[in-house]
């Protein structure tokens, strides 16, 4: 059977193999997880448990739940000061990664050009191709952080760029900006007039800052595609629940797509997204207490050890630099898989700038933490001269 | 200084190195925070969660909440009798409560009878106790905040993006 060509000509997960090598594995202390390793907080599912109870299992609108676009308004109005209306532009959708197709299809015409930052999360490339985007990889470097700055930037924009999909904190590499820093990059977006996709899923993972939303900048909400949702603040991945934002027409032709394709997104998840809002904000912060604690813990032992980290500013990874072993990163964790039975993400998954560095997620235990640090020191002891 | 608490109240073993990588502290200092914390009392002292329930050939032993009355003394209040009776080994905790009863403790004893007897002979015959209402522990679900059933919490799958 054939295939279609925009399919075939999608690079396969160059890492697929080595992922099928974790799964096969017994014993592995696993520190190549993107999502929260606490169970969904005890309120959220005993209120969607209730809500099976009482027979919620129907279709919603094509929008999603008024109640929970009037909760995200309400939320987002407290939270940043920014103010979307629930009627006209807020669209629930089945997490951020259905929201991230949405926005891309519902603006890019075939051969239309998109700036990517390199590296970053996996599925902005492949679905702005699908979309029929012509993808432009805007290569940020370790030396320099892994940050987008003006003057990168300016080296990339022209009248012909019509798009740049931003996200921070950023998987994989934990780099967030500042108020002041995001100040610059709007200015370059502004001058260009390009459009925003904005993935701001780690918000509430942000720990050294306040985060400040994009749209809550001069010139960014006509612009902006705001999204987010509820997987890592609330521990809800399995949900599928996220959410967009941005000026009506843009919701409306995402809902458009989203009708034919999705539907909705399924009643349950939203039912307990309405009380993750409404719900106290108790577990969120706590959370996020351990997670940072997790942070200096991980960043200065991988230091200790000898593999140079920086310190991210949010998310639960962590981006160290492997370059002093002298491996590749893929042969870097194939290796300590095989002679460690640790599991961490190569960087090159997310993209070719991401050579020479590791992803490790620290949304596991401390004692897995522990473990795992001290396995890779001496895995480092032992092939590092 | 006050999250070293919060972390020793999570896991006991987590040694001064680690508290200080936590909170980018020094590790002298967050010994002597440790230090400091035990001699004032904070830290009372260091124990394990046991969950006996799991030990199917261990000597069960037998738990009670029991309610007690009692009548408060002039110039001591509630905290000279309190201290009669929480004194007794068997006492585990012993609470002072607003509403309808006075102290509530928690007693352990070998078996039903032991606690029975604890609380005839010594509690009950105190001065100042007017009644007591002893409820048996049937089963333990959840003991200051630890779930005590095995819960598997691993459904995640081993890799992701």
């Amino acid at each position: 059977m054939k295939i279609s060509k925009v399919v075939e000509r999608m690079k396969p997960s160059g890492i697929r193999e080595f992922f099928d090598l974790v799964i096969g594995m017994k014993d592995v202390i696993s520190l190549g997880v993107g999502e929260p390793d606490f169970v969904t907080p005890w309120n959220i599912c005993e209120s969607a448990i209730f809500s099976l109870e009482k027979g919620y299992t129907s279709y919603t609108s094509n929008k999603g739940l008024y109640e929970l676009r009037l909760a995200i308004s309400r939320h987002l109005k407290n939270k940043s000061g920014i103010f979307y209306n629930p009627d006209r532009d807020i669209l629930i959708t089945t997490g951020v990664s259905e929201a991230v197709d949405l926005a891309l299809r519902a603006i890019l015409n075939k051969g239309d050009r998109i700036l990517i930052p390199d590296p970053s999360y996996v599925s902005y490339e492949p679905v702005s191709e699908m979309a029929g985007g012509r993808v432009i990889q805007v290569k940020t470097s370790g030396n320099d952080g892994f940050k987008l700055t003006p003057a990168l930037l300016k080296k990339y924009v022209s009248k012909n760029i019509k798009a740049i999909v931003l996200n921070y904190p950023a998987n994989p590499t934990g780099v967030s900006y500042t108020r002041k820093e995001l100040l610059g990059l709007c200015k370059v977006f502004v001058d260009n007039d390009l459009i925003v996709i904005s993935d701001e899923i780690y918000d509430e993972l942000t720990y050294d800052f306040p985060h400040t939303a994009l749209p809550t900048l001069p010139g960014m909400k006509q612009r902006a595609i705001y999204l987010n949702g509820f997987s890592k603040a609330y521990a809800m991945t399995g949900w599928r629940v996220g959410y967009a934002c941005g000026p009506e027409e843009i919701i409306s032709a995402m809902t458009k797509i989203h009708q034919y394709t999705m539907l909705c997104s399924p009643i349950m998840g939203q039912l307990a997204a309405i009380e993750a809002l409404r719900g106290s904000s108790r577990s969120v912060i706590e959370m996020k207490r351990e997670y940072k604690r997790r942070r200096e813990f991980i960043v200065s032992r991988l230091n200790e050890i000898g593999l140079h980290c920086a310190i991210p500013e949010g998310t639960f990874y962590v981006f160290p630099s492997i370059k002093n072993t002298g491996m590749c990163s893929a042969e870097f964790a194939k290796k300590l898989l095989y002679e460690e039975k640790v599991a961490v993400v190569p960087g090159t998954a997310f993209g070719q700038q991401g050579e020479g560095y590791i992803r490790i997620a620290y949304a596991s235990g401390m004692d897995n933490l522990k473990e795992a640090t001290e396995r890779i020191g001496h895995f480092l002891k032992a092939n590092v001269r | 200084m006050k999250e070293i608490l919060e972390i020793l109240e999570r896991d006991a073993r987590t040694t001064p190195e680690e508290i200080a990588k936590m909170l980018k502290k020094g590790v002298g200092a967050v010994k002597n925070a440790i230090k400091k914390y035990e001699k004032e009392g904070v830290i009372v002292k260091y124990k394990t969660v046991v969950n006996r329930d799991i030990l199917k050939d261990d000597v069960q032993k037998v738990r009670a909440l029991i309610e007690v009355r009692i009548a408060p003394q002039r110039g001591h209040g509630f905290d000279h009798i309190a201290e009669r009776i929480y004194r007794f080994p068997e006492v585990l905790s012993c609470y002072l409560l607003s509403g309808s009863y006075d102290l509530l403790l928690v007693v352990e004893g070998r078996d039903i009878q032991d606690v029975s007897s604890f609380v005839s002979e010594r509690l009950a015959t105190i001065n100042n106790v007017n009644s007591t209402v002893t409820h048996f522990i049937l089963k333990r679900y959840k003991a200051d905040g630890d779930i005590l059933k095995r819960i598997e919490r691993n459904h995640r799958v081993a890799i992701s993006f």
